[in-house]
């Protein structure tokens, strides 16, 4: 286990230690990295951090900032989340398709509508995934295509367009408070709560362990079967909040909505700092992953790198991530050994 | 599980512990018995049986299915598809995964684009994709196993990257002019049959791909690593070594798709074959290859692979919109995987509703009647 999920002790400790904590932490190198980057993007390019640069980019984030939050949930159990894309695309469309087809229903209750679909959604990977037994990834890798294939038999080539929503409800696309769109400030509480129930909860310190190790986490009498439940219905409601926004953010919701996007988001949590193996990482970690992805395509465009190579920085940077998270753990057991702790 | 009073056995297809072993032991059948028992017990069986039903199935319902130019778009439906999943059988086999083989694939159809364009020879220009393939799972290989990065975290970061490297190298445009004879080739089929030429060297290469993992000391390996990766150490293989050559084949066999595709459908774009690694790992985990390593075979992957190509091409004869298509995937492998677990969980249901009708009865042939 890593500092990063070690529970909280509560004494009191000096000002350097609490330094030393924060540099510790799984999160820091990824928010350093996005630090560095806005910066080094300012420099060459000013306008980069303009009031609507900055709006638009948040603005994209923020639907894979959410789905990395909801996702870092099922990687720490040791599991993973294929079928996201497919349900966004549903849960946008069922917004879509309740404005078109029922005028007048309140927007609070669409946001409710889509986060149930969702949470539905990953009832049912949940099931299948722990009833029968059999690795999720393989389970929501079946549930990709079957949801897709839901989808584009209900949807056809039927797209909904921004015309058939009501003015209200687009306007939450573009509304801000203080600057940050309304939309991101919904995701930032939404990830805020996620990450004090990872941190505080009871049941959200189980899912460490289980990803850790779900034997031993079964002999202690950790409810496995039903946290790993819990864990897929969370990520499909947040994934079905997250298609509201995308319905409210984009101009047409159709078939194809939210196609491939299941490894971004894996690739967002693994850059922040969740390790695919399981029992290690953080919702606001995941959520920064995905913002830093998000700038590094933007920032590449603002300082004028050619658009063919932003894809392969990307996927460097993975590579990066993935290598320095590697460094870390090893020196941070190294030191543990040294102090005579276990590894 | 207790051990089976009466000799029936229902064929699941899981081997169950008891059930594996009592046959040929102290019951002492002949031979011959007990390995027709074990054929009939095998996944390779059931995917065969699997297999062949849906051919029937699709020549009873589609009628149109039953001609010899099924046979041609079929296979060439089924080729790239089919070249990435023998050596991902090998890589699942031994626990990891490659995620990356679309992209590779993508990479070495913009390289070849690129540079039959510029006027490279030809051959010279495949010899170069292969080596760009080789290149693409040796990185693969020495990130996972010998830096000691999870597989899957390794090649989602490389499938960007290499899709990536594929538009760096062609951007948005696509190449179309490739030498008439090397496309005709690979879409040609032998006389009136309808059999592609290109089925011959895909046979050859399943062959190898079989020998290699049924029958090599190498593809023993492979699955004792697979199985556990500590204990295959302690016996003295070389895991590193294994678990990146079954990377660089990977590697190598995409690239080798990426050429196919390019040259069946004559466009060299960055964004060829992309997506097509769930697909590919989809079919050879309904062909039986298990996401946690030690279980799987060709055979097993061939049949998934056509299984599944079978059906979306009888399905899109019978004009059902494509889109209905990936459902059907979605759900064969969901039951594929669930199906085991559904037997199992009868059988514990059987086997508790007679443990309850003995203990209600201890005289037998009474109880029965309530349970």
């Amino acid at each position: 286990m890593s500092t990063a999920t070690a529970a909280p002790t509560g004494q009191r400790r000096d000002w350097s230690a609490t330094l030393r904590g924060a540099l510790s932490l799984r999160e820091t190198p990824v928010l350093v990295a996005l630090v560095l980057l806005v910066l080094a993007t300012w420099l060459v390019n000013p306008r980069f951090l303009a009031a609507q640069g900055v709006k638009d980019l948040l603005l994209n984030a923020t639907i894979a900032m959410m789905m990395a939050a909801g996702q870092s949930l099922i990687i720490t159990t040791k599991s993973v989340d294929l079928s996201v894309g497919s349900v966004l695309g549903i849960c946008a469309f069922t917004t879509g398709y309740v404005f078109a087809e029922h005028p007048g229903t309140p927007i609070a209750l669409v946001f409710v509508i889509g986060t149930l679909v969702g949470a539905a959604l990953g009832a049912v990977n949940g099931l299948l995934a722990t009833w029968a037994k059999v690795p999720a990834m393989v389970i929501t890798l079946g549930t990709l295509y079957a949801f897709r294939g839901t989808l584009n038999w209900w949807a056809g080539s039927k797209q909904y367009f921004a015309g058939d929503r009501p003015q209200a409800f687009g306007d939450l696309g573009v509304a801000t408070i203080v600057g940050i769109p309304l939309l991101t400030v919904l995701a930032l509480v939404v990830i805020a709560i996620v990450s004090l129930y990872q941190y505080f909860a009871r049941s959200g310190r189980d899912l460490y362990a289980i990803g850790s190790d779900p034997a031993a986490a079964k002999v202690y009498g950790i409810p496995v079967g039903r946290r790993v439940l819990t864990a897929f219905i969370a990520n499909g409601a947040l994934v079905g909040l997250a298609g509201v926004l995308y319905a409210s953010r984009f101009n047409s919701v159709g078939a194809t909505t939210g196609t491939g996007m299941e490894l971004d988001i894996v690739a967002a949590c693994v850059v922040g700092g969740v390790a695919i193996v399981g029992g290690v990482g953080t919702a606001y970690g995941a959520a920064i992953g995905a913002l830093l992805l998000t700038t590094i395509t933007s920032a590449l465009t603002a300082v004028g790198v050619d658009k063919f190579w932003q894809k392969a920085v990307v996927g460097a940077l993975i590579i990066v991530a993935i290598v320095i998270d590697r460094v870390a753990t090893i020196s941070r057991q190294s030191q543990l050994r040294k102090k005579g702790g276990a590894a | 599980m207790s051990s089976p009073t009466k000799p029936t056995r229902t064929r699941s297809s899981r081997h169950t512990t008891s059930g594996g072993k009592d046959a040929g032991t102290s019951s002492a059948g002949p031979l011959g018995g007990d390995l027709l028992g074990r054929l009939l017990r095998s996944r390779d069986t059931h995917m065969s049986v699997v297999l062949v039903a849906v051919i029937l199935l699709a020549s009873w319902m589609v009628p149109r299915f039953l001609q010899a130019r099924t046979m041609t778009f079929l296979l060439m439906d089924v080729v790239a598809i089919l070249l990435m999943a023998l050596p991902m059988t090998l890589v699942m086999v031994a626990a990891d995964i490659d995620l990356s083989v679309a992209s590779t694939a993508g990479l070495s159809s913009a390289a070849l684009g690129v540079m039959v364009e510029g006027g490279v020879p030809f051959w010279a220009a495949i010899g170069v994709c292969l080596v760009i393939g080789v290149a693409c799972g040796a990185f693969n290989g020495v990130m996972t196993a010998y830096v000691g990065l999870p597989a899957l975290a390794v090649t989602i970061g490389t499938l960007a990257l290499y899709r990536g490297l594929a538009l760096v190298v062609i951007g948005d445009r696509a190449v179309a002019n490739f030498p008439e004879w090397a496309t005709g080739f690979v879409t040609s089929t032998i006389g009136g049959t309808g059999i592609p030429w290109i089925s011959i060297p895909l046979a050859l290469i399943v062959l190898l791909f079989w020998l290699l993992l049924h029958r090599t000391p190498w593809g023993r390996q492979v699955f004792a690593l697979g199985h556990s990766l500590e204990a295959a150490r302690f016996v003295g293989i070389d895991t590193r070594r294994t678990r990146a050559l079954a990377l660089v084949l990977s590697g190598l066999m995409a690239s080798v798709a990426g050429i196919f595709w390019t040259l069946r459908y004559s466009s060299a774009r960055s964004d060829n074959a992309e997506g097509l690694e769930l697909t590919v790992i989809a079919a050879i985990v309904f062909g039986g290859v298990s996401v946690f390593g030690g279980k799987g075979s060709i055979w097993g992957s061939v049949c998934g692979v056509f299984t599944v190509g079978v059906i979306n091409y009888a399905l899109r004869l019978d004009r059902v919109p494509d889109v209905v298509l990936v459902t059907i995937t979605g759900l064969l492998l969901i039951f594929s995987v669930v199906a085991p677990s559904l037997v199992d969980a009868w059988k514990q249901w059987r086997h508790r509703a007679k443990v309850a009708a003995r203990a209600a009865a201890p005289t037998p042939r009474t109880g029965a009647a309530s349970a």
